[in-house]
């Protein structure tokens, strides 16, 4: 008997944090090291991949019927390509700078294995909703990954959020989170801080451990 | 592999994949074909704010963009700039090539005479983040400034001993490569040109 699969909500649910691509399978490092220096590649690059991800599983979901066992990375590979030009003849066409900035980056969507993943996993074996689901929630944690380390870069790199200021003016920034060993560091400790918080959680539960360390103080 | 029988299957398999490529196709060109245009208008509202930096004291208001046709026998793009005055500043050559990765384009700032190259800008280019992509950047691009727009650039890996050598990126020799052959290439095939057309319009003002 196969195992029962996922339905749509646990599907969107496991996306967003308990699976979460980047803290939890750490799929997609390329986007994740390279674009969150600051906020607004971090959340261009998020829109871009939520794109290609969304059509990709529907399409891939419709289809699912049709697929050959031998031919199905093949049929993945070219839908996931054709979504990731659409998206990168957008960007340039509407977000022009946006799209100088991410330069090849764009194009690299197609080799995210994110997106493949969820097209092997989910898409070409549940029915749309859930492919859709799968999708959406997959993106939705890929985007907090994103924007949760663009965050720290920014605000400690440039001294700003989404381009407006959020520390004083007298703050040096350090230029070195906004380099690449910025993006090594930053996602090492978040990295960490995600592991130490999934199992405090599973030994004891948070709260109990929170409420611990409170007494254990007083 | 031999079986005729096994081979008929494997096409009928791949009649998706078939499919598929001429919809994707398809889509792809009418995505092309819709947003080509305001791709080329944002590109040219680039070139526009980049003239200053190639053509020192140039007024990007006062710019005529020029199509010639080149030795290739091809049209080319060449902005005519001038400064603030109204006086003839200088050129600048859009020119592209391939790179390392994909195609490169690039605009190159050129002296009143064509004597001498005064300014490069990368408009796109897709090489390998972190070794050729600098090329993008001020200190590659600078390396250029001053170099000789008559005689052919050599790049050299190490620093430069003759006017026309231009020092290599560390990791990223074919782009830096590729990017001298363009400006060479681009160059050559607009000289005889531009040149026609001046001495056509020396005629005209002959007051300079």
């Amino acid at each position: 008997m196969p195992r029962e699969e996922p339905t749509g909500l646990e599907r969107f649910i496991n996306g967003v944090l308990p699976e979460n691509p980047v803290y939890r399978q750490l799929l997609g490092m390329c986007p994740t090291l390279a674009v969150t220096n600051a906020m607004k590649p971090a959340l261009t690059m998020a829109a871009a991949t939520a794109f290609v991800l969304i059509c990709a599983n529907v399409l891939v979901s419709l289809i699912r019927g049709s697929l050959r066992p031998h031919l199905r990375i093949l049929v993945f590979t070219l839908t996931i390509a054709t979504f990731v030009t659409v998206a990168d003849r957008f960007l340039a066409a509407y977000v022009y700078e946006m799209s100088k900035e991410l330069g090849p980056y764009v194009p690299l969507i197609i080799v995210n294995c994110l997106i493949i993943s969820r097209c092997e996993i989910c898409a070409s074996k549940q029915k749309v909703g859930v492919a859709a689901a799968d999708a959406v929630g997959m993106s939705l944690g890929f985007a907090v990954a994103l924007a949760s380390i663009a965050t720290v870069r920014e605000i400690l790199g440039s001294g700003t959020w989404l381009g407006l200021r959020a520390l004083p003016a007298s703050w040096p920034g350090w230029g070195i989170m906004v380099l690449p060993p910025g993006a090594f560091l930053t996602l090492g400790l978040l990295l960490g801080a995600a592991e130490w918080a999934t199992r405090a959680r599973a030994s004891t539960g948070l709260w109990k451990t929170v409420r611990m360390l409170w007494s254990w103080r007083h | 592999m031999g079986e005729p029988g096994k081979r008929v299957g494997y096409i009928r398999d791949a009649w998706l994949v078939v499919l598929l490529a001429l919809v994707f196709g398809g889509g792809l060109a009418g995505v092309q074909r819709g947003l080509s245009e305001k791709i080329a208008e944002n590109k040219k509202q680039e070139t526009y704010s980049v003239i200053p930096d190639l053509v020192e004291g140039a007024d990007p208001g006062k710019t005529v963009e020029l199509v010639v046709e080149g030795r290739d026998g091809k049209e080319a793009r060449v902005y005519k700039v001038f400064d603030g005055e109204g006086g003839h500043g200088g050129w600048v050559v859009a020119a592209d090539g391939q790179g390392f990765a994909d195609r490169i384009e690039v605009l190159v700032g050129l002296d009143r005479e064509l004597a001498t190259i005064t300014g490069l800008y990368v408009l796109e280019q897709k090489e390998t983040p972190g070794l050729g992509d600098y090329i993008t950047s001020e200190s590659f691009r600078s390396r250029f400034r001053g170099t000789p727009a008559d005689t052919a650039l050599v790049v050299v890996k190490d620093d430069p001993k003759a006017g026309n050598e231009i020092r290599a990126l560390t990791g990223a020799t074919i782009s830096s490569e590729s990017v001298a052959e363009i400006v060479n290439a681009a160059l050559a095939n607009v000289r005889d040109a531009i040149g026609e057309r001046e001495g056509s319009e020396a005629g005209a003002d002959s007051t300079e």
